[in-house]
């Protein structure tokens, strides 16, 4: 089939404001959009710049707007968009180059929740593991699933109001950690998501939710941080 | 599969691993739980066990491998072979694991021969957890151990002009072409199935895409986020790279793990256990062999 793929362009050294242009070309309708976007970038237009990596839903790189949502261009095929196709860049986030966005401030606003394992408890005698029961790993396992793509960050209308926000993605990953039973700096990171800019920011608008490819569930994890914040209860 | 041998001539078979299939078979089998039940598995346990394989079979393929069995097919999925290093992640450079000071390596670019000649699902986790932790903690150490060493009055004009002589270029071959060339040819021949015949027309193939490689054009002239220079420069390291694997390959005449020739099916360890080691020396390729330091387990042929 023929499908046109009309892409947002933006070239810092060559262009004083952005414009879109439009690609027609053959395509499958189980090509990814990256496929078509390779495609465009391949054999028309080399100048064409994005992000990818691993290009099957896993890194994270190619989160982008694709008929006006967030989505990542290596999990949505031809045949869930149609042959009109519309590719912007992440809203909310600075254009560096046509569909790529400067993700400092995304990983900034991450950086602020601690984002790695705290235990400063001496090893279980043995010296080797700190056991965690099934039940314990399967209270955060939701929130172990991100790829930090920002597809929740940048569709959230409380982030593109204001960017000190630490959005959806950070509160998710303080969840991953919060709800880990082997973690000791819970009551850290809830202190650090009651300033102004943390979870009081979230208007459960559910965008997030809608957004993420890999289908958390992050409206309910953002709720159920402010949850422990208010009861101090974990479980 | 190759040659269409799969399913309904199609270059691709198909894994079962639908609860009632997993069942029939555990029960053939007599397989037993830890308590010494029989084992019987369910379409929530496999979900839970598979999910990033269950996505991919749903969103690419439109299949689901709870309720349907999965086309399924060889891919390239991790490099084995690499820069070699010894277990602390220092960079050995020769036959006698001479370490080159202050050049470490971790991870799927490293050769830490910790798999022997096979790499099996989930076995990058020790690159990453183990040597990568080792490579860090003994790169930090050096690095504060040592002062700065002088470097050459201008270190960085070799890497400078190969990037302007990409900026300028203006030929008819696209990078998009080359590169989809050379995945095809090294996918048919110095993939799954090797033959000495097969290499050899890889080789040549390859010798035909390395001068193709120098009528590239890169249209992007910029200095910022240019991906179309890094192609580039990515696929002119690939050509080397290919070029060195299908080489070495050409030369084992042997089949050990991952390295499975028709033409010389069976392992000879009299000849061939030994590490392979390649230098790229002014565009020809130099081979060496190092031994396999053999520890606790005596290597021994897989059988199935």
């Amino acid at each position: 089939m023929q499908v046109t793929l009309k892409i947002f362009r933006y070239h810092p050294e060559r262009d004083k404001k952005f414009h879109y242009e439009s690609y027609s070309l053959e395509a499958d309708e189980t090509d990814r959009i990256l496929d078509l976007l390779e495609k465009v970038k391949g054999q028309q237009d080399g100048t064409l710049s994005f992000r990818r990596s691993c290009a099957h839903g896993v890194c994270g790189s190619d989160a982008m707007r694709i008929n006006g949502r967030n989505m990542l261009a290596c999990k949505t095929l031809v045949r869930d968009v149609g042959d009109k196709i519309t590719v912007e860049p992440l809203l909310g986030l600075k254009v560096i180059k046509d569909l790529i966005v400067d993700m400092e401030p995304f990983f900034d606003n991450y950086k602020k929740v601690l984002p790695y394992f705290v235990n400063n408890s001496p090893l279980p005698a043995d010296g080797k593991e700190r056991y965690q029961s099934i039940e314990a790993r399967a209270r955060f396992d939701e929130t172990t699933k991100c790829i930090l793509c920002a597809a929740c960050t940048t569709s959230c209308p409380s982030y593109w109001a204001n960017g000190e926000y630490f959005g959806p993605a950070a509160i998710v990953t303080a969840h991953r950690f919060i709800f880990d039973s082997r973690d000791e700096a819970a009551a850290e990171r809830m202190h650090i998501m009651g300033e102004t800019d943390g979870t009081a920011r979230c208007h459960t608008v559910f965008n997030c939710t809608m957004a993420c490819p890999r289908e958390i569930q992050i409206t309910k994890a953002i709720g159920e941080v402010k949850m422990a914040m208010v009861t101090g209860k974990l479980d | 599969m190759l040659n269409g041998n799969g399913i309904n001539g199609q270059r691709y078979v198909y894994l079962d691993v639908r609860p009632e299939t997993v069942n029939k078979f555990a029960a053939l089998d007599g397989r037993t739980n830890p308590d010494g039940t029989p084992y019987t598995t369910t379409g929530e346990e496999i979900l839970a066990k598979l999910p990033d394989i269950i996505d991919f079979c749903r969103t690419y393929l439109g299949v689901d491998p709870v309720t349907q069995p999965m086309p399924i097919q060889p891919t390239a999925h991790y490099a084995m072979g690499g820069i070699p290093t010894n277990i602390k992640g220092e960079v050995v450079v020769d036959e006698k694991n001479t370490v080159m000071p202050g050049f470490y390596a971790a991870g799927e670019c490293a050769c830490v021969s910790v798999h022997g000649a096979n790499r099996l699902g989930c076995n990058s986790l020790l690159d990453i957890v183990v040597f990568g932790k080792h490579a860090g903690l003994n790169a930090a150490a050096y690095a504060n151990s040592v002062d700065f060493r002088p470097l050459p009055a201008d270190p960085t004009s070799a890497v400078v002009e190969r990037l302007n002589s990409f900026r300028a270029s203006n030929g008819k071959e696209k990078v998009f072409d080359v590169a989809n060339d050379m995945k095809s040819v090294m996918f048919k021949h110095v993939g799954v199935f090797r033959t000495e015949a097969g290499m050899n027309e890889a080789l040549n193939t390859l010798g035909e895409l390395k001068e193709r490689f120098q009528h590239i054009s890169v249209k992007d002239t910029g200095r910022i986020f240019n991906t179309e220079l890094l192609n580039a420069w990515e696929l002119g390291n690939l050509l080397d790279l290919a070029e060195v694997t299908a080489t070495s390959a050409l030369a084992r005449k042997e089949s050990r793990g991952g390295h499975a020739r028709d033409d010389f099916p069976k392992r000879n360890d009299p000849e061939w256990m030994k590490h392979t080691l390649a230098w790229l020396e002014n565009g020809k390729i130099k081979l060496g062999y190092k031994p396999v330091a053999v520890t606790k387990y005596q290597p021994k042929e897989r059988v199935y």
